[in-house]
C-alpha cells in the first residue's frame, strides 16, 4: 500500500473516552513528530468513534488504518514506519476478540462490518468544531431543501412518509407528534430537543452531540419549521460539559454563516436557539417536566392532556424530540422518506442506536437496522462475553426497561418485539450481563435508582419504590421471606397504575421482569440464603485454595480487615477468618493465581433458619 | 461575596426563568450556594426565597457547602455497577476514610458518587474535577488519588 502523504488525513478521536485515555497528548505529539520529520499530512481532531473502549484511536486515511490503544511512545512508531515507509504499525492494531488476530483495516473490524450507520456515519470523521467538516459532509443540506423548495406541511408528510418513530424510548410517530402542534394557531411555539440523557448505561446522545453537533442542529431547524417554532432550545445534561461546549460552539457558528437565525438562508424562516445547562434530575427526560426545568421550576411532571404539543413551555404549543429523532430529519429530507422506511422493519423503520456496554468484549456505540437480532448485536458485533463466560442476560431501556434471557437472543429488535416481552426499546441503552451478575441485585441496582429519582409528587412512585427498595435489600441481604415476593409483585402493579409519569409507570419493569425470567434466583436467595451469582455480599464466603495457593501473600496486604493469616516463610498457609471478613472481595480481586474462592453455600435445608420471636 | 454576587446577577434578566442558569453561575463563582446569596438571588429573579430553596435542593447538583480540592465522583451507571463499581466506591471510602457525600478533615478530597458519566465503555469509571478515569481496578483508583494529593502538595511549597 502506497500513499502520496498529501492525500493523507491523520484523525485523532477527541471525544470523552479518548480524552480520557489519553488522547490529547497524543494529538500533539503526533503532530510535533509530523512536523519535525517534514512530511505534509493534514491532521484532524474528531468526536467519537464509539469504541471508547480501544482508545485512544487514531485512524489514517484514505489507508483505513486503525490504531487502538495508542500511547504517546507509539507516535514516532508511527510516523517512522507508516507514514514515512508506508508500514502500517500492526501491533497497535485491534485484535479481534474471537480470533484473537490483528485487524488493521477499519471497515473490516466486525464492531464496524456489522453496522448500518445513518445517525453515526459522520461520528468520529469529520471535526465537531469545525463547521466546513460538517458543511462538506452534506449535514445542512437536508434543512436548505426543506427552507428552499418545501412547505412546512410537505415536511411533516415527508417524516410521517418515512414512519419516523421517536427515539428518546416510547416511540411515538414523530410526524403524528407534529401534526397536533402544527395545527395550534398562536404567536408563539417551540422546538426542544431533549438531550437529558439521564439513563444510566446510556452515551448515544453525549457521543452524538460531541461528536456531530451540527446534526442535531440543522434537525431543530427542520423541526421548528416543520411546526411553526422559531425559537428552539437544547435541554442538555449538566454532566456532559464536552456536548455541551461543542454545542455552543456549533451554535455560534451556524449564526455565523446564517444557518441560525433571522431569514435564514434566504427563505424568509427565522430560528433562534439556546442550550440549557440541566443540573442533575433523571425525571426531568419526562417531557412536561422539562418544561417546567427550564421554566425555572422544580422539573416536575404536570398531568396530560394537556399535551405539551398543545400547550407546552410557557403554556405554547411545544415539540421535544430525542437527539437521535433530530439526527436523522437531515437525511431524510435529502435521501427521501421511501429510502429511510426501506430500513429496518414494517413497524419500525430505520436503524436503532445502541449504547453496548457491560459484559460484553467489544464495548461501544453501535447503529444497525430496526430487526436486528440480539444475538447478531451482542456476538457479531460485541464480540460475545469477556473471558469466556456465559451470557444470562440483557438489559435494555434503562431503569424503565426490563432484562431479557437467552431464549430472546434470536428475538429481532424493534419497538414492539421489546414491549412484547416486558422490556421497552428505551433510548439505547443495553448492558449485556454474565453468569456473575445477580438478578436480584440488578433489580435492586434499578429500584435504587428511581427511587432515589423520583420527584415525589405522587405517592405510589414516592413510597412504592421506597418499599420495593427495602424489600429487594432485605432478599439480597438474606434476610427474605416467601411473601415479599408477591408483595413485590403487588406493589409493581399499583406503582404502574397509580403514577403520573413515564418515571412511575415503568419503575417496576426490572423488577417484573426479573421476575419473570429469573425467578428461581429470588427463590435462591429467598429459601435458600443462596446467590447463585455468588454476588450478594450477605450471602457470600471466600476461602482459599490451598493448592492454587502460592504463599504470596498479596490477600493478606490486601485485606482492609486484617481477617487473613499465614506466612510464607514459616510455611503457615493463609487462611481467612470468616468472623472478621467483610465479603470486600480484595483478595478476590487481587489474588495473581486465582487461588480464592467464593462461595455462596447456604443454608442446608435440614436445618431451618430459627424463627424470630414476636 | 456580595460584590461578586452583583456581579454574576447583572449578567441575567430578573425573570424567574432565569433561575436556574442564576443558581448555576453563583455555584460555578463560589463552588457552591453560599447561604448569603440565597436573598440576592431571591430578589434578582423576583421569586420567594422558600421558590429558591426548592428549586437548589431539587437538583441534585446544587450543594449548600463547600467541596474539598479535589472533587472525586465514582460512577454507579449500569455498566459501571456490573463491573464493580461498588467495589470501587468501597475502596475509595476506606482510603479517604469519609463516606459518600463527605469531605475529608484536611479539605483534600470531596467524594460524591453520580448516576451516569456516560463513559461506559470504559467502565468502572470515576471523574476527579471532571476528568475521567476509566477501567478502574480499587488500587488504579487509589493510585489515582494519590497523584492529585501529591500535585496538590507539590503546587503548595
Amino acid at each position: 500500500m502506497t500513499q502520496d502523504n498529501s492525500s493523507r488525513t491523520v484523525l485523532v478521536c477527541q471525544g470523552t473516552g479518548c480524552v480520557s485515555s489519553g488522547a490529547v497528548p497524543i494529538y500533539d505529539a503526533l503532530e510535533a513528530e509530523i512536523k519535525a520529520a517534514g512530511l505534509d499530512i493534514r491532521m484532524k481532531i474528531t468526536g467519537c468513534h464509539g469504541f471508547c473502549q480501544q482508545g485512544p484511536i487514531v485512524i489514517v486515511e484514505p489507508d483505513g488504518i486503525f490504531y487502538s490503544a495508542v500511547k504517546e511512545k507509539d507516535v514516532p512508531e508511527i510516523v517512522e514506519s507508516h507514514l514515512k515507509n508506508n508500514t502500517p504499525v500492526e501491533r497497535l492494531f485491534y485484535k479481534d476478540p474471537v480470533s484473537g488476530d490483528p485487524v488493521g483495516e477499519y471497515r473490516t473490524i466486525q464492531f464496524y462490518a456489522n453496522q448500518e450507520r445513518i445517525v453515526l456515519r459522520n461520528c468520529g470523521h469529520i471535526n465537531p468544531e469545525v463547521i466546513q467538516d460538517s458543511l462538506d459532509a452534506g449535514i445542512y443540506d437536508g434543512m436548505k431543501k426543506a427552507l428552499a423548495e418545501m412547505q412546512p406541511a410537505e415536511v411533516i408528510e415527508a417524516v410521517k412518509r418515512a414512519g419516523l418513530r421517536g427515539r428518546g424510548g416510547a416511540g411515538f410517530p414523530t410526524a403524528v407528534k407534529w401534526g397536533f402542534c402544527a395545527a395550534q394557531k398562536t404567536d408563539q411555539k417551540y422546538m426542544i430537543c431533549n438531550a437529558d440523557e439521564g439513563d444510566p448505561g446510556a452515551f448515544m446522545d453525549r457521543s452524538i452531540l460531541e461528536a456531530t453537533p451540527h446534526q442535531v442542529i440543522e434537525g431543530l431547524v427542520i423541526a421548528g419549521y416543520a411546526i411553526g417554532a422559531t425559537k428552539g432550545f437544547i435541554y442538555a445534561r449538566a454532566e456532559y460539559p464536552l456536548a455541551i461546549k461543542r454545542l455552543e460552539i456549533a451554535i455560534k457558528q451556524a449564526e455565523e454563516m446564517n444557518l441560525l437565525g433571522k431569514n435564514i438562508q434566504g427563505s424568509g424562516f427565522d430560528f433562534e436557539l439556546e442550550v440549557f445547562r440541566g443540573a442533575g434530575a433523571f425525571v426531568c427526560g419526562e417531557e412536561t417536566a422539562l418544561i417546567g426545568s427550564i421554566e425555572g421550576g422544580r422539573g416536575m411532571p404536570r398531568s396530560r392532556p394537556p399535551f405539551p404539543a398543545v400547550q407546552g413551555l410557557w403554556g405554547k404549543p411545544t415539540i421535544i424530540n430525542n437527539v437521535k429523532s433530530l439526527s436523522y430529519l437531515g437525511d431524510i429530507i435529502t435521501r427521501g422518506p421511501d429510502w429511510f422506511h426501506s430500513i429496518g422493519t414494517e413497524d419500525s423503520p430505520g436503524t436503532a442506536v445502541f449504547a453496548l456496554t457491560g459484559k460484553v468484549a467489544n464495548c461501544g456505540l453501535i447503529e444497525v437496522p430496526m430487526g436486528t437480532t440480539l444475538r447478531k448485536i451482542i456476538f457479531d458485533i460485541g464480540g460475545g462475553i469477556i473471558g469466556g463466560k456465559k451470557f444470562k442476560a440483557v438489559q435494555t431501556g434503562g431503569p424503565s426497561g426490563g432484562c431479557l434471557p437467552e431464549e430472546f437472543l434470536d428475538t429481532p429488535v424493534d419497538f414492539a418485539t421489546l414491549a412484547k416481552a416486558g422490556s421497552i426499546m428505551g433510548s439505547g441503552g443495553m448492558v449485556v450481563v454474565d453468569e456473575e451478575t445477580c438478578m436480584v441485585d440488578m433489580a435492586r441496582f434499578f429500584l435504587n435508582f428511581t427511587q432515589y429519582e423520583s420527584c415525589g409528587k405522587c405517592v405510589p412512585c414516592r413510597m412504592g419504590t421506597r418499599q420495593m427498595q427495602k424489600l429487594l435489600e432485605k432478599i439480597c441481604a438474606g434476610e427474605g421471606e416467601p411473601e415479599d415476593i408477591t408483595t413485590l409483585e403487588e406493589l409493581a402493579v399499583s406503582i404502574k397504575e397509580g403514577s403520573l409519569c413515564g418515571l412511575g409507570q415503568t419503575a417496576p419493569n426490572p423488577v417484573l421482569t426479573t421476575l419473570r425470567y429469573f425467578r428461581h434466583e429470588y427463590e435462591a436467595h429467598v429459601n435458600e440464603k443462596r446467590c447463585p451469582a455468588l454476588s450478594c455480599k450477605a450471602l457470600l464466603e471466600y476461602e482459599i485454595d490451598q493448592e492454587a495457593c502460592k504463599l504470596c501473600g498479596t490477600c493478606k496486604r490486601n485485606c482492609p480487615a486484617d481477617a487473613i493469616t499465614g506466612n510464607k516463610k514459616k510455611e503457615i498457609p493463609f487462611e481467612i477468618h470468616k468472623d472478621k471478613c467483610i465479603q470486600c472481595g480484595m483478595c478476590y480481586t487481587s489474588c495473581p493465581f486465582d487461588a480464592i474462592v467464593k462461595l455462596s453455600p447456604g443454608i442446608k435445608k435440614e436445618e431451618p433458619e430459627p424463627v424470630a420471636a414476636g | 461575596m456580595q460584590e461578586r454576587l452583583e456581579k454574576v446577577l447583572g449578567e441575567y434578566g430578573r425573570s424567574p426563568a432565569d433561575l436556574i442558569p442564576i443558581l448555576q453561575h453563583v455555584q460555578d463563582e463560589f463552588g457552591y450556594l453560599p447561604q448569603e446569596t440565597m436573598d440576592g438571588i431571591a430578589a434578582h429573579a423576583g421569586v420567594p426565597k422558600s421558590k429558591v430553596y426548592g428549586v437548589a435542593t431539587f437538583y441534585t447538583m446544587f450543594r449548600f457547602e463547600p467541596l474539598g480540592r479535589n472533587h472525586v465522583c465514582v460512577c454507579r451507571g449500569t455498566a459501571c455497577h456490573v463491573r464493580g463499581a461498588d467495589q470501587i466506591l468501597e475502596h475509595v471510602q476506606r482510603h479517604l476514610g469519609i463516606e459518600e457525600g463527605e469531605t475529608t478533615e484536611d479539605g483534600e478530597f470531596s467524594l460524591e458518587t453520580v448516576a451516569c458519566i456516560g463513559c461506559c465503555a470504559l467502565a468502572p469509571v470515576m471523574t476527579v474535577n471532571q476528568e475521567v478515569h476509566g477501567r478502574l481496578k480499587p488500587k488504579t483508583a487509589t493510585r489515582t488519588l494519590k497523584k492529585y494529593a501529591t500535585a496538590d502538595k507539590e503546587e503548595g511549597q
